[in-house]
């Protein structure tokens, strides 16, 4: 079996795992108790509050562990609303092809009258700083671009974008769910106000993430209750979840440069491959994206006939078709990007993991190229592109 | 549980009647590529009976498995017969589908009823 779809979510690491057992067994106590059973567990809580904090170049206190990447992002998104709206500032700014927890939370704020500005992400999937600037008024309150995408793995110029902001005085939020432990991130050095992060991303266990927010920022509670995370977040502390998460951030960091050179060669290997399938094209740019992630549109075919067969041929990957996605359109990063509907319902992300060897990219392409063109063979759009009937869009 | 049923994974893996009938005398063609779904359906009739049926598809899964059943449930059968298959018969006889995979068998039905119109078209013959 080849596991080729890690930006969905990741195997836990085996220190993740010990960690997370060792806690169970011996660490339950709530660290909000004052015995020592309680204390330890406090004690356990604390520590990875700064492990997490040093990883990202963060301060302890500047931590919020949270249920995953889309809790910490709502929060971000609406404690800077809420700021904003005291001082009158009511506009957001943010990119077209973000994680629907961005996206579906500025929905949300646009009904109760904010506004919205979502930049072009262009044909390459990246944004433009300067485009960032000019669209910045004296209302906005924030701009909250991700790190790099989770469909089409393309990273954003997120240190000139938070230089722009820091200089105009405009928070600055970054989804980095699939950056973190894979590319390097610094709080202060990319200066990003509010930052999101997901542990099933990097070899963590599912049900936690954190929300690093810069301090001095004031942020809304989303759950009310009790004080803990300084009263920002209520609801005892998943200690062993957040212990499993600092030690595979940890762990995962540790192995990022050379994970990064590993991955990036078989990526550009996986590349190559896949660009000799006619009438196929990458999608997002060939450089400047993450260093496990492929995404290709086929004309011809639909992504879910796809996905199915390489199953069958034990691989595991995903698409951004409309009958994956449980909607009739096709994913809206593709359409973001430019990719007409036809071609989008025909895409494929494998994204790899440590564990890829080359044998298995030389596996994905071979499969990948006769899955593509036994369904080409009885596609009546591929018949009407062969005939000439219809005009090939890639 | 698995997303389709054995029956579904089965005519999706080994779908049955595939290609193009050079000289069809009745082609339908529905769905549209936007949508992620195109059915197209060659049949040829000779005396009231459906003598052959071919489908090509560009669709998912299902779309395919809803094909390929729809071929296998009239081929050889009268079309007065053939054209009253429902979508529903051919979900059923998948052993069902998702709840949001059903317009799939819904497009597989009006796959077939094209390509009796084209027929009837083509040959002036009314179908009762």
């Amino acid at each position: 079996m080849i596991y080729a779809d890690n930006a969905a979510t990741t195997k836990m690491s085996e220190a993740a795992i010990h960690t997370m057992v060792s806690l169970l067994n011996e660490t339950w106590g709530n660290p909000s108790s004052l015995y020592e059973h309680g204390q330890k567990a406090k004690e356990v809580l604390e520590k990875a509050r700064e492990e997490v904090a040093a990883a990202i170049g963060a301060e302890p206190r500047e931590i919020v562990f949270t249920s995953g990447g889309s809790e910490a992002d709502n929060q971000a998104i609406l404690s800077a609303a809420a700021l904003g709206k005291k001082n009158g500032k009511i506009h957001i700014i943010s990119s077209a092809f973000e994680h629907h927890a961005v996206l579906h939370t500025l929905n949300k704020l646009e009904k109760e009258g904010y506004e919205v500005t979502l930049l072009d992400v262009h044909e390459n999937g990246l944004i433009v700083p300067e485009e960032v600037e000019e669209a910045i008024r004296e209302d906005t309150c924030l701009v909250t671009i991700m790190t790099a995408n989770n469909e089409i793995g393309t990273i954003q110029p997120i240190r000139e974008i938070g230089a722009i902001c820091r200089k105009k005085n405009v928070l600055f939020h970054t989804d980095a769910v699939q950056a973190i432990a894979h590319i390097p991130v610094n709080v202060a050095d990319d200066h990003i106000d509010m930052l999101s992060a997901s542990a099933h991303k990097f070899h963590g266990p599912k049900g936690v993430g954190f929300l690093s927010a810069r301090k001095g920022i004031r942020l809304t509670n989303l759950i009310e209750g009790g004080a803990q995370e300084r009263g920002r977040r209520a609801g005892t502390e998943n200690v062993p979840g957040i212990a499993a998460m600092t030690a595979a951030l940890k762990e995962t960091c540790g192995k990022m440069a050379e994970n990064a050179e590993h991955l990036t060669k078989l990526r550009n290997m996986l590349i190559e491959g896949l660009k000799e399938i006619p009438h196929s094209a990458l999608n997002g740019d060939a450089e400047r994206r993450l260093p496990g992630n492929v995404n290709f549109c086929f004309e011809g075919i639909e992504g879910e006939s796809l996905l199915l067969l390489l199953d069958d041929r034990g691989i595991q990957a995903s698409s951004g078709s409309a009958c994956t996605s449980g909607s009739l359109d096709p994913s809206h990063v593709l359409l973001a990007i430019g990719r007409v509907h036809d071609v989008a319902h025909g895409s494929l992300r494998l994204s790899l993991g440590e564990d890829t060897t080359e044998e298995d990219v030389r596996y994905m392409i071979r499969s990948v190229k006769e899955v593509v063109e036994y369904l080409r063979g009885f596609s009546p759009i591929w018949r009407d592109l062969m005939s000439g009937k219809k005009e090939f869009i890639l | 549980m698995a997303l389709y049923s054995e029956k579904v994974m089965d005519h999706f893996r080994n779908p049955r009647n595939v290609g193009v009938i050079e000289d069809a005398n009745g082609i339908g063609e529905v769905g549209n590529a936007k949508c992620g779904d195109i059915m197209k359906m060659y049949l040829k009739i000779e005396d009231g009976i459906v003598k052959d049926v071919k489908f090509e598809t560009f669709g998912c899964g299902s779309a395919i498995a809803s094909s390929s059943m729809a071929t296998e449930l009239i081929m050889g059968q009268p079309v007065s017969e053939v054209r009253k298959l429902t979508n529903k018969a051919v979900a059923e006889a998948l052993d069902g589908l998702p709840d949001y995979k059903m317009h799939c068998s819904v497009l597989a039905e009006e796959a077939i009823r094209s390509a009796l119109e084209d027929y009837q078209k083509r040959t002036g013959e009314i179908i009762e």
